[in-house]
């Protein structure tokens, strides 16, 4: 039951506990504690808005750095990676299998805003070895939904059999 | 050019589709909302698409036998038998045709003879009639009501039948109540059946649409086998409308015959629709599922929203399909419709387009966004204030 609020909120974080104890067939007040207990634990961390930024006027610049970290004994990658989210021009931060061990999105006004922040700021952390950035050129999905230019229009017949 | 002389009476005698007159109307109204459509507001699953386009790619853009390929009616046969345990062989009794419709063509087709009676409850499916009519056949319809659920009761069936009844259609969950039958229910009418010597042509296109209760075949019931013949299809569960793909499972004998027909008139459905319906079958389950979800939270939604504004509405168990009275409102089912349609700018299909039965009663299809739900409920429920 948790996970069909869940899914349910993830995909349009506006439903009222009222509709989704329509959609569920659960009391609502049901609704309410769940999603209040799901907030208080933090597994509701946030509500928000997916937005295409490209479609509007404000120039924003993404970029994906692939981030090799030295583990230190008594370092763990976590606390490498805390001193990496805890700037505010980093969106994201993952830790990956593979060739390379942190990934951390960067948002920024600029490439060059983008660039010196690497330099200066994130290839600098101790126990980062190395860093190597990509920037995003154009965002087609995301988070499930996939970015077009216009809402797709309803092709069926207004009416059918 | 006199026309009357030209074309067939056969075909003038074919009443024009309320359905298709109803479309004439919204035609060219503004900004409306259409609870109208019988078909899922999904497009196809990409992976379906993907499968379908992959083999265009590889060439396969030919005939494929008859019957449609041979691996694809190994796989609806494997769908049948663990979805109903019933057991039909690829090689002779499983038909891939050109959508359900194709299929229910074909049987009128084979079974009817001049006269034969075709039992048809009702409200049902607009096409039964008029296919039974150019089969050569005579429908006689049943009628159920709103009390019993839309279930076909055994009495009525019983008071149906003549010495040249023949065939009896059921279609469940059906379209347009949403009404479902369980297993007791056919039970009952499976007896008759029997005793009568009907053969029974069912249509389990909204089958793997059934949100509460079982889907029971009814050609898994004891002794119904042999007198039955599957239809299901991709269409609904799938959201695959326009591949115009379905198929027919029975006794070797009664395939044959519609093969005859199907193997001058279609030759085979098209390869490109087979492969997708291979795909669907083989992998399609996920995705299905994932509508199938959608689809009932709508349900409830929709159900919840037209009782609250004094619609009564039964609880529709299977399909996509909403059926409220609007007796209380006053007007007729067309009157209700048309003036939803210009008063408040939302399209639903008069009630007896689908049989005399259905008046009193409008069709509202959930196969639509959320939204456009929700939408769609607002609109109508300062409709209804005005009226009641
Ligand atoms: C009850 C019923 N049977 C058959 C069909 C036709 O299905 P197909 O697309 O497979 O021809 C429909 C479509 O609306 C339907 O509602």
């Amino acid at each position: 039951m948790n996970d069909d609020i869940l899914e349910l909120l993830e995909s349009n974080s506006r439903l009222s506990p009222d509709k989704i104890s329509t959609m569920l067939d659960i009391p609502q007040e049901k609704v309410e504690k769940v999603i209040k207990v799901l907030e208080e634990e933090n597994v509701i961390v946030k509500y928000c808005t997916l937005i295409d930024w490209d479609k509007t006027e404000r120039d924003i610049v993404y970029a994906l750095i692939d981030v090799k970290v030295t583990p230190e004994r008594g370092v763990g990658f976590d606390a490498v990676a805390k001193r990496i989210y805890k700037f505010s021009e980093v969106s994201s931060v993952f830790l990956m299998s593979g060739g390379y061990d942190l990934s951390v999105k960067i948002e920024g006004r600029s490439m060059r805003e983008v660039a010196l922040f690497v330099a200066e700021k994130l290839a600098t952390i101790e126990h980062v070895q190395s860093t190597a950035t990509h920037f995003i050129l154009k965002t087609y999905k995301k988070d499930g939904i996939i970015f077009k230019k216009d809402k797709k229009l309803d092709e069926r017949l207004v009416v059918s059999p | 050019m006199n026309w009357e002389q030209i074309i067939s009476p056969r075909i003038q005698d074919v009443p024009p589709s309320g359905i298709r007159k109803f479309f004439d109307m919204v035609s060219g109204v503004d900004d409306v909302i259409s609870l109208g459509v019988g078909e899922p507001d999904f497009v196809t699953p990409w992976h379906i698409n993907e499968a379908s386009i992959y083999s265009l790619e590889q060439g396969s853009t030919m005939y494929t036998s008859n019957y449609g390929l041979l691996s694809l009616r190994e796989e609806i046969a494997k769908f049948l038998y663990s979805k109903h345990e019933l057991t039909y062989n690829p090689e002779n009794e499983v038909l891939v045709t050109v959508g359900v419709s194709e299929a229910l063509d074909l049987a009128l087709r084979a079974l009817l003879s001049e006269g034969d009676e075709l039992l048809l409850p009702e409200p049902c499916y607009v096409s039964y009639e008029p296919s039974t009519v150019l089969a050569g056949g005579k429908v006689v319809r049943v009628k159920t009501s709103a009390q019993d659920n839309f279930k076909l009761r055994a009495d009525d069936l019983k008071k149906a039948i003549t010495d040249r009844s023949k065939v009896l259609v059921l279609c469940y969950p059906n379209n347009p109540t949403g009404a479902t039958m369980d297993r007791e229910d056919l039970l009952e009418i499976s007896q008759i059946v029997e005793e009568n010597d009907l053969i029974v042509l069912s249509d389990e296109i909204y089958g793997q649409l059934t949100y509460e209760g079982e889907y029971v075949s009814f050609a898994s019931l004891p002794g119904m086998r042999k007198r039955t013949i599957v239809f299901n299809g991709f269409s609904k569960a799938y959201a695959m409308t326009g591949w115009r793909i379905g198929y027919a499972a029975a006794p070797k004998p009664i395939i044959n015959a519609m093969m005859k027909i199907h193997q001058y008139t279609m030759l085979c459905a098209p390869i490109m629709s087979q492969k997708a319906a291979l795909e669907a079958l083989v992998n399609g389950d996920r995705e299905r599922k994932k509508m199938f979800k959608a689809y009932n939270q709508r349900r409830r939604v929709i159900v919840q929203g037209l009782n609250d504004m004094g619609l009564d509405c039964f609880e529709p168990k299977g399909a996509f399909y909403a059926f409220p009275s609007i007796k209380k409102t006053g007007l007729s089912s067309e009157e209700f419709a048309q003036r939803l349609l210009e008063e408040a700018g939302v399209v639903v299909i008069p009630g007896n387009v689908f049989g005399e039965s259905g008046e009193g009663f409008i069709r509202c299809s959930y196969a639509s966004s959320l939204e456009n739900i929700t939408e769609a409920l607002a609109r109508m429920k300062s409709f209804v204030k005005k009226l009641v």
